[in-house]
């Protein structure tokens, strides 16, 4: 009777401990995040970051009967570029600059807020933004555009830890606006600042604490390997930012991330030579942070081509045998497939009218590339690139890349000199754009095609061909979104979202949102239905099927 | 006279410095600083850029600034204890502002059209029939930009140009655009907006309109003006008068 008793409660203790167990985000949790599509644990989906479920719910018979669930208003008139996590029922999000909210991902209601005043000092060039959350455990991470680390309690919101981290003084523009990256025990953040002369770094801290494990400068120093692309001091204030997600590879322990502009950014007359690794993509040993490889897309820049995109990391079939590959959509216009082991170039063409350079070399490497003058050079794509931080997907289903694209845009850029100091804008003069990069006032859009337009576009990284466009009046800052169900999800800056088939580009669905989307979508299910969400304007709105 | 040689040798000085702290601009640059300017910098220096004592930007008059530099810091900076406040601007908008200021001293001379302002207001709301398209207040239809403000808006200089030549320049907000919906039905009316899947228009009956694009055969936008040429409809009198009249329009406040 006794032993009974005792058995019983050993299974009950048992059971408890199965569940905590499941309720923490393990890394293994994250490692198969594909396996259990009804939630969202990463920025992107999985560490492969193509930003595809496979849940198939929603169906393109269907799809028209999605109707709005619940909208949650942020207080909140920074621009909303976050992507949700979701974890067995609960949504996690960030209003911006820097407040978490955790919600019931059913109704909509809050659960808790932790709010968060960053620095007076901080300075952003492009909006006092963020991009979303990770989780580890029990723990989510957030970056603060002060240049903290943030550790809470999902349970509760309790802070478990914040650090400044070592280096990123927000007044002379370091800061942190990207989601951060989770491998094994480690959370992994990069740096922002490429307009206020930074030098850039990418750096891991121990989950559990947040003291630094490694760091990598996207500007080598002295001794450091790349340091001979930089002509004399110009190293110090190289730029190298980085503001959104990289990937990971498990099975080659490498985590991959796009390196933003060097500085400063319009006059490369004082950084002679290909200044390394900005405007690249790295591939680091995620355990110690050493380079494995680097793919540089527009060597000394001079047009602010940012390469700070999401690297989609996909098993295609290239040349006829099985690639472990990578597909990058630019902002310099150009679309890449790359060898993710190696980082051999094997494929890269436009996705918008480009005139920077006449083309890429059997290696990858631009051609005949221009430069601002006093005078102005008019350049396509403008200054906000052929695409820029919105998050692009792949679907293995239709083998398809699809991409949020700028088309057409140009800019003037004029060059002039400019030193450095401390804390301001280290440029060299600018862009003056086709497209205003911000709509002032109120939106309303007046763009004519003329002046440039907005598309979802998908290629076929196998051939390179374009498959279909679809295209908007006005430009677009959303990511896609795609489902087993062959849907591409979507919106733009005008303030629709929608449902598109994602073989044809046909559109199935929409809806006016009444805010420019400026954030990726994301999928989840909750008491076994799927949900679709996006954030545009200062809202979070969920949508279901009716 | 030595103390005049001193006068002239000063002036010749700063002139001097003007020229060396100044730096051309493109047209591009020029065009992009005026719409900045507009929107961002009328409200107290007005259109001519004499709406702050002491400063007058038409005449290249500055109170604290000699050089390109001294305006882009002063633009980015603000003034401390004025009501100059720093813009939050780029470098680059900064510069196109700099370039529109440098702009307006070879543009603007005219500062005054030397009308009657009263006499202008009887031929906007008489024989000019300016308000069968335009508003002033309340009064007026809509199918051409809203005068009420148009002063605190343009230069004399633009609203003269405005008036005999209305298609030198139609900005964008002022566009008309021509829709052929597919039943055959054809719509004309100044272009408020659009987006991937409408159009928003106001037609010469006040109408406000959204149209669905999937209902529309073509739409076009136009390049020119609706608006007639007044050269020859008014005398050189009469024109001034108008100008003189709409600059005086600054808005209800």
């Amino acid at each position: 009777m006794k032993r009974r008793v005792f058995f019983a409660l050993f299974i009950a203790l048992f059971a408890t401990f199965v569940t905590a167990l499941r309720a923490q985000v393990l890394f293994e949790r994250l490692l198969r995040a594909a396996d259990e599509p009804q939630n969202w644990l990463t920025y992107s989906g999985t560490a492969m970051s193509q930003r595809y479920s496979s849940l198939s719910e929603v169906t393109q018979a269907n799809v028209r009967n999605l109707e709005l669930k619940w909208i949650y208003q942020v207080q909140s008139l920074e621009k909303f570029e976050a992507t949700p996590l979701v974890v067995d029922g609960v949504m996690y999000t960030v209003a911006a600059p820097n407040d978490v909210i955790a919600l019931d991902a059913a109704t909509g209601r809050v659960f808790w807020t932790y709010s968060y005043a960053p620095s007076t000092l901080a300075r952003l060039c492009c909006g006092r933004v963020n991009r979303g959350l990770a989780i580890l455990g029990h723990t989510v991470f957030m970056g603060t555009i002060d240049g903290h680390l943030i550790a809470l309690d999902a349970k509760s919101g309790g802070l478990v830890w914040n650090v400044a981290v070592g280096g990123a003084r927000p007044d002379t523009g370091y800061g942190f606006t990207m989601a951060p990256l989770v491998v094994k025990d480690k959370v992994i953040i990069g740096s922002v600042g490429g307009e206020f002369g930074v030098r850039g770094f990418l750096v891991a801290v121990d989950a559990k604490t947040g003291k630094e494990a490694w760091r990598f400068n996207t500007v080598p120093g002295p001794g450091e390997k790349g340091h001979e692309t930089w002509a004399g001091d110009s190293w110090k204030n190289g730029g190298g930012p980085l503001w959104v997600t990289g990937s990971y590879d498990p099975l080659l322990n490498l985590t991959y991330w796009g390196i933003g502009n060097p500085g400063p950014d319009w006059n490369g007359d004082k950084r002679p030579g290909d200044n390394l690794y900005t405007e690249s993509v790295v591939a680091l040993d995620a355990d110690t942070g050493a380079l494995k490889w680097h793919f540089q897309f527009s060597p000394h820049d001079e047009f602010d081509y940012d390469s700070v995109q999401v690297p989609v990391l996909a098993d295609i079939t290239f040349g006829g045998r099985p690639r472990k590959a990578m597909l990058w959509a630019n902002r310099n216009g150009y679309w890449y497939v790359l060898d993710r082991v190696t980082g051999e170039f094997l494929l890269g063409k436009p996705f918008v009218k480009t005139n920077w350079t006449s083309g890429l070399d059997a290696k990858g490497r631009p051609q005949n590339v221009k430069s601002p003058t006093p005078e102005g050079t008019l350049i396509y794509p403008g200054n906000q690139g052929g695409t820029n931080w919105y998050s692009p997907s792949f679907s293995p289903r239709t083998g398809l890349f699809y991409i949020p694209s700028w088309m057409d845009t140009y800019s003037t850029y004029i060059k002039r000199p400019v030193d450095y100091v401390e804390g301001q804008r280290f440029t060299g003069a600018g862009p003056i754009m086709s497209v205003r990069m911000l709509q002032p006032g109120p939106l309303v859009n007046r763009r004519l095609p003329e002046e440039g337009y907005g598309a979802i576009q998908a290629f076929d990284p196998k051939t390179g061909e374009r498959r279909w466009a679809f295209n908007m009046s006005d430009m677009t800052e959303s990511g896609v979104l795609t489902t087993a169900s062959d849907l591409v999800f979507a919106g733009g800056r005008d303030g629709y979202f929608f449902a598109l088939d994602a073989k044809t580009g046909t559109l199935l669905w929409k809806t006016s949102v009444g805010g420019a989307v400026s954030a990726g979508p994301m999928t989840y299910a909750v008491g076994g239905k799927q949900h679709v969400a996006i954030s545009a304007g200062n809202a979070l709105l969920v949508y279901g099927l009716r | 006279m030595r103390a005049t040689t001193g006068a002239v040798l000063g002036a010749i000085l700063t002139i001097g410095v003007c020229a060396a702290g100044q730096q051309k601009y493109l047209p591009a640059e020029v065009e992009a600083g005026g719409r900045l300017y507009t929107a961002n910098c009328t409200g107290c220096h007005g259109p001519e850029g004499d709406g702050v004592g002491g400063i007058n930007f038409s005449q290249g008059k500055f109170r604290r600034a000699a050089t390109d530099d001294d305006l882009l810091r002063i633009i980015a900076r603000g003034i401390p204890g004025t009501p100059m406040a720093p813009s939050g601007m780029s470098e680059s908008q900064i510069g196109q502002i700099v370039g529109y200021l440098r702009s307006m001293t070879s543009a603007g001379d005219v500062t005054s059209a030397n009308g009657d302002a009263g006499r202008g207001k009887s031929i906007v709301e008489g024989k000019g029939q300016c308000l069968t398209c335009h508003t002033v207040g309340l009064n007026g239809l809509h199918a051409g930009p809203p005068l009420t403000d148009i002063g605190a808006q343009r230069r004399v200089v633009d609203l003269m140009r405005s008036l005999t030549d209305p298609g030198a320049e139609v900005r964008a907000e002022n566009r008309t655009v021509r829709v052929v919906m597919k039943d055959g039905k054809t719509l004309n009316g100044r272009f408020l907006n659009q987006d991937t899947f409408t159009l928003q228009m106001i037609d010469a009956t006040d109408k406000l309109m959204s149209l669905d694009k999937s209902q529309i055969r073509e739409s076009t936008l136009l390049q020119t003006s609706p608006m007639p040429s007044f050269k020859d409809k008014l005398s050189a009198q009469e024109l001034a008068d108008v100008v003189t009249y709409l600059a005086s329009l600054k808005g209800r406040s």
